[in-house]
């Protein structure tokens, strides 16, 4: 049972850290904590549902979706956020920006699509699950770990190794001085953005495969936990999301199967399971008030 | 062209009065009816439910007054009035009926939330009130003149879980509950109380949120424990989350799934497709069932309004039929008097029989059906 346990907190965990990882790029990156990035999240599974409805195979909705949101986010971004960059209005400013248009997108998503939990048919994607020495795990379950260690590396090699990489930091650690140095500013705000929605996306979708319920609302959830996991890990920072993501993940499966039960005088039962992930981000911020990766008051990417 | 319309509508209206001529002549043998009035949701986004207990009310009264009326050939007669589903509106739709209309009982309103507003207006004035479709608990605590015929949750969870143990031999189950929402945290007080007076073991109780999507870490632990079924307190969403999880988990298909009313659901099937089968749950009323008056009545409303009647038609349908014998048995449209006679009569309905307690609520369980899902749908467990 313990491996059964430790496989759950593996999924939830990947799966955390594959939402946040779109979401510390465009903040860490940015500068602006865009709160349409949940609607991505939701965006990506009712297009990959639509795709898949009318006929493409998971394999091609999977990431015609990813690209679609990706270039709405780009454009999302550009309408929005474009004149305040230009007056460099202050963060709030921005936040504000983002919160109005998330709830108009959620309420028009709501009106448009209902709030009827929906799935995708059942011949899109076998539930065949594979068991391991007692751990059983399903196809999609695989899918959102393999997706989440890929994306970090994919992340970090673009990062560390390439020249868009190295624009990207630079942007991150000093805007006025990448752009005097001949950094374009406009095409890399652009590619961050596309790649933050189609990451969203990706999540929404694997996500929404793994649980099969598919609702507007669905992004809104998964942001509060991404925060907690973007901080946790040090705010754009690809490593932190990725194992503050799985932190999370770990601890709240424990906490919900169970795991503290005993240690705890069965007082930490799964009732207690949404409140460790925050009780863990504060005391990780008591210590260390920049995350664990996060350096004070330098921006990394 | 605008008037020839115009010139049509008294002809129009003259060809509608001698339509409705025949019905006229047949109830007027004499004797004044008696007329009671009913408050539904007839407009609005929930106006499905008050549709279909008028449906319900209509067929009912079609029949009894074919049958000869009440009061020894006086026929019936329901004047409606629309709440749309909101508690002011039930209010003045009960302060209308009483003292505009006169009558001398009310059937309604649609929801919980309605009667506990308009409830007390009519208990205040003695005029007796029935909701149909109220499962809310403490309705009929409003006072001595609310009545209801709705069976709620701590009715019919019983009978479930005892079928389980009966049919399926359950001695040992764990429990899971949404622990976020006062409707799936209210039945899970019921089923606890329930498993405790049946005597079924509970090795396990384990929580979620109503927006959960990820129930596989409850499901281990409770694998672990090898229950024999799992009793679930959930709406449609998280409950076919959890049939889908204990799936994926490999949980075997025996170890059947136990819900309260919010699993009532065919959504539940459409959901969690092959993962719900085996699910079992209880029914105030089910269109299955094979007995004759319900057979009757199913093949009446259909003839009558093209469609199947659902569980709110059929507990409206028997609601009538009720309220019709006590007037009869109360001698005169008196409130006092109708008030009284409810209390001691019954009626053998669709729904099986049909009497009120000492509370006002029904007395008697055994027109509970107990469903089981098979391939999406839900049919008798047997």
């Amino acid at each position: 049972m313990f491996a059964q346990h430790l496989a759950n907190g593996a999924v939830a965990g990947s799966a955390y850290a594959l939402f946040a990882l779109g979401f510390t790029l465009m903040f860490g990156v940015l500068g602006v904590i865009n709160l349409t990035y949940g609607f991505y999240f939701s965006a990506g599974a009712f297009l990959a549902l639509y795709l898949t409805a009318a006929g493409a195979p998971v394999w091609l909705a999977l990431p015609v979706a990813s690209v679609l949101i990706g270039l709405t986010a780009v454009g999302l971004d550009a309408a929005l956020l474009t004149r305040l960059r230009r007056a460099k209005a202050p963060e709030l400013a921005s936040l504000m920006v983002t919160l109005g248009a998330t709830l108009f997108l959620y309420s028009a998503a709501t009106a448009i699509f209902g709030t009827d939990i929906r799935r995708f048919p059942p011949a899109v994607f076998a539930g065949g699950a594979f068991e391991i020495a007692g751990v059983r795990l399903t196809l999609s379950q695989f899918l959102i770990m393999g997706t989440a260690a890929l994306s970090v590396a994919v992340l970090l090699f673009v990062m560390r190794g390439t020249r868009i990489g190295l624009a990207i930091r630079a942007l991150a650690e000093n805007s006025d001085a990448a752009q005097l140095m001949g950094a374009d500013a406009g095409a890399v705000t652009r590619l961050v953005s596309f790649i933050s929605g189609a990451l969203g996306a990706l999540a929404g979708i694997l996500i929404g495969l793994k649980d099969n319920a598919i609702q507007p609302y669905m992004g809104e959830a998964m942001m509060l936990k991404g925060f907690a996991v973007i901080i946790l890990g040090g705010l754009g920072d690809i490593r932190g999301a990725l194992l503050a993501g799985l932190a999370v993940g770990f601890l709240e499966s424990m906490t919900a199967g169970g795991l503290f039960e005993s240690v705890s005088g069965g007082y930490v039962s799964s009732s207690w399971k949404d409140a460790v992930g925050f009780v863990l981000l504060v005391l990780t911020l008591w210590i260390r008030p920049s995350g664990l990766f996060g350096r004070a008051s330098v921006r990394r990417a | 062209m605008m008037r020839g319309v115009r010139s049509l509508i008294p002809a129009l209206a003259i060809l509608c009065a001698a339509l409705a001529l025949p019905q006229a002549a047949a109830r007027a043998q004499g004797k004044e009816p008696v007329t009671i009035g009913s408050v539904e949701i007839l407009t609005g986004p929930n106006n499905k439910y008050g549709v279909a207990i008028k449906n319900g009310f209509d067929l009912a009264l079609e029949e009894v007054n074919k049958a000869g009326g009440v009061l020894n050939g006086r026929p019936l007669e329901i004047v409606y009035e629309d709440s749309a589903g909101a508690k002011e509106q039930a209010i003045n739709a009960v302060r209308q009926l009483i003292g505009a209309k006169k009558v001398p009982l009310i059937l309604g309103p649609t929801l919980s939330n309605e009667m506990f507003a308009a409830g007390p207006v009519a208990n205040g004035r003695k005029i007796p009130i029935i909701g149909t479709s109220n499962t809310a608990n403490g309705i009929t605590a409003i006072g001595p003149y609310v009545f209801r015929t709705s069976l709620p949750e701590a009715d019919v969870v019983p009978v479930t879980l005892k079928a389980a143990m009966d049919k399926l031999g359950v001695k040992r189950v764990a429990v899971m509950y949404g622990n976020d929402d006062a409707f799936t945290k209210s039945a899970y007080d019921v089923m606890k109380a329930a498993l405790a007076k049946l005597g079924i073991e509970v090795l396990a109780t384990e929580t979620f949120g109503s927006k959960d999507t990820d129930f596989s870490p409850q499901l281990t632990k409770i694998e672990g424990l090898h229950p024999d079924a799992i009793v679930v307190s959930a709406l449609v969403e998280a409950g076919s989350g959890i049939l889908l999880a204990k799936k994926a988990l490999g949980i075997p298909a025996s170890v059947r799934v136990i819900g309260g009313n919010g699993l009532n659901s065919p959504k539940v099937g459409e959901i969690a497709g092959d993962a719900a089968d085996g699910t079992l749950v209880g029914s105030p009323w089910f269109i299955g069932k094979a007995d004759p008056v319900n057979q009757a009545f199913i093949a009446a409303y259909r003839a009558k309004y093209g469609s199947d009647p659902d569980q709110f038609a059929a507990q409206a349908y028997d609601t009538l039929k009720l309220a019709a014998k006590a007037i009869t048995a109360a001698g005169a449209p008196d409130p006092e008097k109708i008030r009284d006679a409810l209390t001691k009569t019954s009626h053998d309905g669709v729904m099986g029989k049909l009497s009120f307690n000492a509370e006002r609520s029904p007395a008697d369980t055994s027109g509970v059906a107990v469903l089981e899902m098979k391939g999406g749908k839900y049919r008798i467990f047997k």
